[in-house]
């Protein structure tokens, strides 16, 4: 531990116990959505656009209805008109109307695997027969993949109706545009001695998940519908399905399977209303479930992004002014995370003057979805590179840069208000002090690089109950699908809270008729406001505990005392009572205990990391090795130190995949060339070294337990820090992402002939 | 903050509101104003009075538009225009995390 202010004396807490869940997933008994089957149960299958924009001129059903075993077929006629509106569910916004048309194409096909029709059939081959026979007219458009051609005076307009509120009743292409402004820009670029400019451009990525997203549906007789899904969020599948379908919250019924990866991209909808609209026509379950392929052409991967920055700083190391220029592609919808990338690139800084201007850009490529820390990663490659930068200027070391000008508690954040505690500098300090650091990097083409990245992370609704078993066991019930073993944590919290040990504590997720609402699993969010939700409905569990005990005793209950898992009277008249002994007495003095619990979660601490990466860069092929890498990030109160440092490898990971090789791969017609694990390619076991991580505890005073979000900010730094390794290793300076090896040899091709051109002259 | 004490005594403290940059255009270029009010909703109104139209970018049916994030002292609030503020309170209008923008 390099820094900790959490001070709690915990028994529980800081422990690393096996996950409840651990059992059933090495044995093979845990249910994941594709699992689910039901008698009769149908199979259904989706037809995808091939073309990247296309006006959809008709659909004809007729022949593959006639096809034998052909249940029903679907379009987008079976969708009900959804609102024209926005709202937030976690890190993205959603409007109701785009979803639905992301769900079913409606009148123009808007990228590559754009969904047309769904068909429920008697087998999987039955209906993907049956898609062949579906006859789709499409007249076909000239594609719009970038936010350059997306931008041109005369670009092709992706939706007739999308306007912003400064191009007036004209239509766009640019749905948004955010800015940030303070100081005065020009004073403060005068007073810079070193002033850098850079363009940045960054590839489409996908979240990677090795599950694909599945559903099934089954819709009643009396309009009650239930849906099995993988999912982050239960409860936002239930409403945003709702809203798609037409139908009342309270007639859907969402199970959250096991699951296996989401890291953002399973927080929104896209099979889920079309099993019930399927399961509606026929009178059957339906299941789908998507091919791999299907994944990576039609989920939501994050955006490419377009970022200029142009920083400067005085010769003693103070950054002064810094202006940036950011647009990412929000896919075929608006709704790019471009608004948190411009909130979040110079965040971990004190910038007195600075101007940022983002927009958010339609493109015929599958609409975006949530990415841990969505649009920051991409902001701290254009932002921690200019910084390495201006410290090589500046003759200073990058970290002691980074600390110098580093935001404290205090220190306003960009968009205005100040931070509250945070942990930035003591990240950069534990990097400074890692024994990575301190080694030294010998031999030729090898480079070391760090970089910084800062997140929000989000608050929001969540419930809790916990149960008091008749043994005095218990459990704790909360609404948050656990995609990074939040279940440990929950049952840590509840056993920290009544002195329990944590194996009599089964955590459970629960469906959503069977909890309070509970806001998305994303956001880095659980472990700290479900958590919240967990400690206070703990609280009121022990509350009710001294209430039976002073029963019991023939006390006030202000005459008991609850502490180390007994019940004491004050004064010690009685001898103490532990939760079991207490439990068997529960019906004669009012019944189980129930404690529960429901937060709007205020309080908030915010995320910052700090990665160092050793890397060797191979001069013939441009092929990129990681050597080492070590990442300090603080996560407040670390409940259970070994999944939050799971969370800092997994982003990690993540981060040098996007770095080195991952990439949407269109070709000119907007076709999407590399759907499959073959060639989109992320790193495995093989490419990585062990992830060296220092977890910061810098208590968040907005929680009770100090806790922050931890899932996130891991991924931020880097793509940063590899660009700035692979810098010191052959000296160019990557702009571009993947750094692959076709992009880093071409680099280092140009960057030789200008050296020895530069030599020759001399 | 300091604000209270370079304040002539005879005037109450009021919440100051910080106005996001692409609203400036309602209040003459002016970054920082103070704003009489106990809540967001006398905030929000008080300040439409004083600087027409402003209002209509916050709202949406009554309440802060689900785009939006209201920070009150540092901390994201979670009321909408029923949270209640402070003669010294800081308010500041942000995009919310899923976007939208201000």
């Amino acid at each position: 531990m390099a820094a900790s202010t959490t001070t709690g004396n915990f028994k529980v807490i800081g422990t690393r116990p096996i996950r409840h869940d651990g059992v059933d997933k090495v044995t093979g008994r845990a249910k994941y959505g594709a699992d689910y089957a039901f008698p009769g149960m149908l199979h259904g299958k989706v037809l995808r656009s091939p073309h990247a924009h296309a006006n959809i001129k008709s659909i004809k059903i007729d022949k593959a209805l006639k096809l034998p075993g052909v249940k029903a077929i679907v379009t987008s006629k079976d969708l009900p008109q959804a609102e024209n509106k926005i709202e937030q569910a976690g890190e993205m916004a959603i409007n109701p109307m785009y979803l639905s048309m992301n769900i079913l194409a409606h009148d123009k096909a808007l990228y590559d695997g754009h969904a047309i029709a769904a068909v429920a059939a008697t087998s999987p081959h039955i209906a993907e027969e049956a898609l062949r026979l579906i006859e789709v007219e499409y007249e076909v458009l000239p594609p719009v993949m970038t936010v350059d051609v997306a931008t041109k005076p005369g670009a092709p307009i992706l939706l007739k109706d999308l306007r912003n509120k400064e191009e007036g009743d004209k239509p766009t292409n640019v749905a948004q545009h955010y800015q940030f402004k303070r100081g005065d820009l020009e004073a403060g670029f005068k007073s810079a001695d070193y002033v850098i400019e850079r363009e940045f451009n960054t590839a489409m990525v996908h979240q990677g998940y090795i599950e694909p997203h599945n559903a099934v549906g089954i819709y009643n007789s009396d309009g009650q519908a239930t849906i099995y899904c993988s999912t982050q969020g239960a409860f936002d599948v239930r409403s945003l399905s709702a809203q798609v379908l037409g139908m009342p919250v309270g007639h859907i019924k969402v199970v959250p399977a096991e699951i296996g990866g989401g890291f953002g991209g399973k927080t929104t909808i896209y099979l889920e209303p079309l099993s019930v609209l399927l399961s509606k026509k026929t009178g059957a379950p339906v299941k789908l479930v998507m091919s791999r392929s299907e994944v990576l052409r039609a989920s939501g991967p994050t955006s490419g992004s377009k970022i200029k920055v142009k920083m400067g700083a005085t010769k003693d190391g103070k950054l002064v002014a810094a202006e940036i220029w950011m647009a990412y592609e929000a896919g075929a919808f608006p709704g790019s995370p471009v608004g948190a990338g411009a909130m979040c690139i110079i965040a971990p800084y004190t910038i007195e003057n600075f101007r940022i201007d983002a927009y958010d850009v339609v493109v015929n490529r599958p609409k975006t979805a949530a990415y841990r820390a969505p649009g920051a990663t991409n902001a701290a490659f254009a932002s921690e590179t200019i910084i390495d930068e201006l410290a090589e200027k500046c003759g200073i070391d990058p970290l002691d840069f980074r600390i110098k000008n580093g935001v404290k508690e205090g220190a306003a954040q960009v968009v205005g208000p100040p931070f509250k505690r945070i942990g930035f500098i003591q990240t950069c300090e534990a990097i400074r002090n890692s024994p990575h650091y301190k080694s030294k990097l010998t031999g030729k083409f090898r480079g070391r690089g760090v970089a910084s990245g800062f997140w929000f992370n989000a608050g929001m609704q969540s419930s809790a109950t916990v149960n008091i078993h008749t043994d005095g066991t218990a459990s704790v019930v909360t609404g948050s699908p656990d995609i990074g073993g939040s279940r440990a944590s929950m049952a840590m919290i509840t056993a920290e809270v009544l002195g329990l040990p944590v194996t009599d504590v089964r955590p459970i997720t629960a469906d959503t008729d069977s909890i309070g609402h509970t806001d998305v699993t994303g956001g880095s969010r659980v472990t700290f406001a479900t958590g919240m939700a967990v400690y206070e409905a703990a609280k009121d569990a022990e509350r009710q505990l001294i209430e039976r005990a002073a029963k019991v005793w023939e006390k006030k209950p202000d005459e008991v005392e609850f502490r180390d898992g007994m019940l004491h009277a004050k004064g010690n008249s009685v001898p103490p009572m532990s939760i079991k002994q207490l439990a068997p007495r529960f019906p004669r003095t009012g019944g189980p205990i129930t404690g529960r619990a429901s937060v709007n979660a205020r309080g908030v601490g915010p995320g910052f990391a700090t990665t160092c990466v050793d890397v060797e860069v191979d001069p013939d092929t441009g092929k990129v090795q990681i050597l080492r890498c070590t990442v300090a990030q603080d996560a407040g109160k670390a409940i259970h130190p070994s999944y939050v440092e799971g969370q800092m490898q997994g982003g990690t990971a993540q981060g040098i995949g996007w770095a080195l090789n991952e990439e949407y791969f269109y070709d000119d017609k907007g076709t999407l060339r590399n759907s499959g694990f073959l060639d989109y390619r992320m790193p495995t076991c093989l490419d990585l070294p062990m992830i060296e991580t220092i977890v910061v505890e810098e208590a968040n005073p907005g929680h009770p337990l100090g806790v922050r979000g931890v899932g996130e900010v891991s991924i931020v730094p880097p793509v940063a820090a590899v660009a700035n390794a692979i810098y010191r290793a052959v000296g160019v300076r990557m702009t571009e992402t993947p750094m692959s090896p076709p992009k880093l040899l071409k680099a280092m091709l140009k960057h030789r002939g200008s050296t020895q051109h530069s030599a020759a002259a001399d | 903050m300091g604000r209270a004490n370079a304040r002539p005594p005879f005037v109450f403290a009021m919440p100051t509101v910080v106005i996001p940059a692409l609203l400036r255009k309602f209040t003459g270029g002016l970054e920082r104003v103070e704003i009489p009010g106990k809540s967001i909703r006398e905030l929000v109104r008080h300040l439409g009075e004083q600087f027409p139209g402003i209002d209509q970018q916050l709202l949406e049916d009554g309440d802060i538009r689900p785009s939006i994030a209201v920070s009150i002292d540092g901390e994201i609030a979670t009321g909408g225009v029923l949270d209640s503020v402070s003669e010294n309170s800081e308010v500041h209008f942000i995009p919310a995390l899923g976007g939208g923008g201000v």
